[in-house]
């Protein structure tokens, strides 16, 4: 385990290097002044050459490259010119507003996306099968942008019944979470409904029948159990397209997470909340994958690795 | 007999499925309205008219014309500027499209091909690509180059050949091994030879499947770059822009976000269908994520 383990992590790594050089290289490929370009345009000479100074803008670019992440290693991405705080400070504040966000719609996939595949494997081919299939394609192709505003203009605007955007009240959490799990439950719901047919098409299925087990046993034990594994793997991948959608929702609805803090920084050219945001953002979405892949041998222990 | 097979065989050729020619049907639909609509129905981007301002879907404007889906908080026809918004999209979508594929065909094909360290390199900017949220790379590309139609064609290029490339690679992989390509080589064929008829061949097919998917999800992306703001600059008529103007008029004119919303994922709808059965029909085991 612990070699497999440092593995994962090594590769998880080598991911958020990968997209902190990304980001060296976008920095550096805005014109103009790197320093200048972080303190904005209002900056004294003064701070630009002591900014200069202290990054050490003038060293060669492997030098700056090797410092700049040695200073993001210790969460200095520098100083935000809209907020006025460190940046890593700006993310702090966002980050745990985008968890609960995310968590809420990846409950509500969950939730709502086993029963409804389940369902719908269980009546293949019938009317209903063929509804939820249609509805599970629409809701993982609808543009979430488009779907948020909708449900703003059915449920806020005109029946008045939640608030459109803010973090204000605790249910004003609901639309942009239903909006953001829309996709994800999609995806569910296709997962399981495949993933189940395809279970209880194998002969344990047959077996258990033949033993006289009923049939709720069988499917819900023998076909739901092997059904778990794919769909566990790729529900974990696809919890980093929420981080994705997150960028998107939050801005429809105006909630403060990090998502949104990314957008509001890019159209204010805070360089160092851009950058802070995306390399935490990916640190996030790496580390949920670790877990997922902790999950996947908890669940199957044909996958489990002894160390 | 042999004829009767035949004809048998003809008529289950030319049956094609539902879900195929419906949304076939759709689509080109699509693209006919983008490729004239514009013609029939100008869109002035910069035109303005105070007394047309946010009139209702049906409404006779002030010239006499009727406005079949409404006016904007300018006064400029709705229709219009989405007939407009479509040729943009379909234009951003299918250009993304040739570009990514040629860039993930060709290196795919080297990577698998040749192996070593071209496929070694390859596939670790592909794992580290796919490491992280797409939406979120082309966001930040997107800040750095800032708007205009090439560089969002070039952004979302750049978040979807790593998909093109991968099966590409694990399709040359497996023809490579056949016998034919043995035989090829034995004869005296040159790499060239084999990758031009042997390989090439073997990848229209799941192409064509990855490309039908990739398309939904590239428009989507278009829009929702320029719903960020961050895809086509202002002035230029989109689907995502126009839904993004009209969030502020949603309690006094519903229509302006809810229309080109409606034509879009119609549109989606249809290209996710097509792309699910052609996908069943040419390879179910085909992964085009």
């Amino acid at each position: 385990m612990p070699a497999y383990l440092l593995g994962r992590l090594g590769s998880a790594l080598l991911v958020v290097l990968g997209a902190a050089t990304i980001v060296f290289l976008a920095m550096r490929a805005i014109p103009g002044d790197p320093a200048v370009v972080m303190l904005g345009v209002s900056a004294t000479p003064e701070q630009v050459a002591a900014l200069r100074m202290r990054w050490g803008l003038d060293a060669p670019l492997p030098v700056q490259y090797v410092n700049f992440l040695a200073r993001m290693a210790v969460l200095d991405f520098g100083q935000s010119i809209r907020l006025g705080m460190p940046a890593a400070e700006a993310v702090a504040q966002t980050l745990p507003y985008t968890v609960y966000l995310a968590l809420a719609a990846f409950v509500m996939a969950l939730l709502a996306g086993f029963p409804l595949g389940i369902y719908s494997a269980l009546r293949r081919g019938k009317a209903a099968d063929r509804t939820v299939s249609l509805l599970s394609l629409a809701g993982q192709s609808l543009p979430s942008f488009w779907v948020g505003i909708m449900l703003v203009l059915l449920l806020s605007r005109t029946l008045h019944l939640l608030p459109s955007g803010g973090a204000g009240t605790p249910e004003a959490v609901l639309l942009p979470a239903v909006t953001l799990a829309l996709p994800l439950l999609s995806v569910i719901v296709r997962l399981v409904r495949s993933g189940l047919l395809e279970a209880m098409g194998e002969p344990y299925i047959q077996t258990a029948r033949a033993k006289g087990l009923n049939e709720r046993r069988v499917i819900g034990v023998h076909g739901v159990r092997n059904m778990l594994i794919p769909v566990v793997t790729v529900v974990g991948l696809e919890l980093g397209t929420l981080l994705g959608g997150a960028v998107i929702v939050e801005t429809v609805f105006a909630w403060p997470g990090l998502g949104r803090l990314l957008i509001d920084s890019i159209a204010a050219r805070d360089y160092a909340v851009v950058q802070a945001s995306v390399v935490m953002l990916v640190v996030f979405f790496v580390a949920i994958n670790i877990v997922v892949d902790l999950l996947y041998g908890v669940l199957d222990p044909r996958v489990r690795v002894d160390g | 007999m042999a004829e009767l097979a035949l004809s048998t065989v003809r008529t289950r050729r030319r049956a094609l499925p539902a879900g195929i020619a419906v949304p076939a049907i759709v689509v080109a639909l699509y693209v006919v309205a983008a490729i004239a609509g514009p013609m029939l129905l100008g869109f002035d981007p910069v035109a303005t008219s105070l007394a047309n301002r946010l009139k209702p879907p049906m409404s006779v404007l002030a010239d006499g014309s009727l406005s079949l889906l409404g006016t904007d908080a300018v006064g400029r026809d709705l229709l219009a500027q989405m007939l407009a918004g479509a040729r943009i999209s379909l234009t951003v979508g299918a250009a993304t499209l040739l570009l990514a594929s040629l860039i993930g065909v060709a290196l795919g094909v080297a990577a698998g091909y040749w192996g070593g360290w071209i496929d070694a390199i390859l596939m670790r900017v592909a794992d580290i690509q796919l490491g992280f949220p797409s939406i979120l790379l082309a966001v930040l590309v997107a800040a750095v180059v800032g708007p205009s139609l090439t560089n969002v064609v070039l952004v979302l290029a750049v978040t979807r050949w790593v998909v093109f490339a991968r099966v590409a690679r694990a399709q040359t992989l497996s023809v490579k091994a056949r016998t034919f390509v043995d035989a090829s080589r034995t004869l005296g064929a040159s790499d060239l030879h084999i990758i031009v008829n042997c390989i090439l061949p073997a990848l229209v097919a799941p192409i064509l499947v990855v490309a039908t998917v990739q398309f939904g999800l590239v428009i989507v992306a278009e829009a929702s770059l320029s719903f960020l703001g961050l895809g086509l600059p202002v002035g230029i008529p989109t689907w995502g822009g126009t839904i993004s103007a009209g969030r502020n008029y949603l309690a006094n004119a519903w229509w302006i976000s809810t229309m080109p919303g409606i034509a879009l994922s119609i549109l989606v709808i249809c290209v996710g269908i097509l792309g699910d059965t052609l996908r069943d029909r040419l390879d179910p085991n085909l992964v085009t994520r």
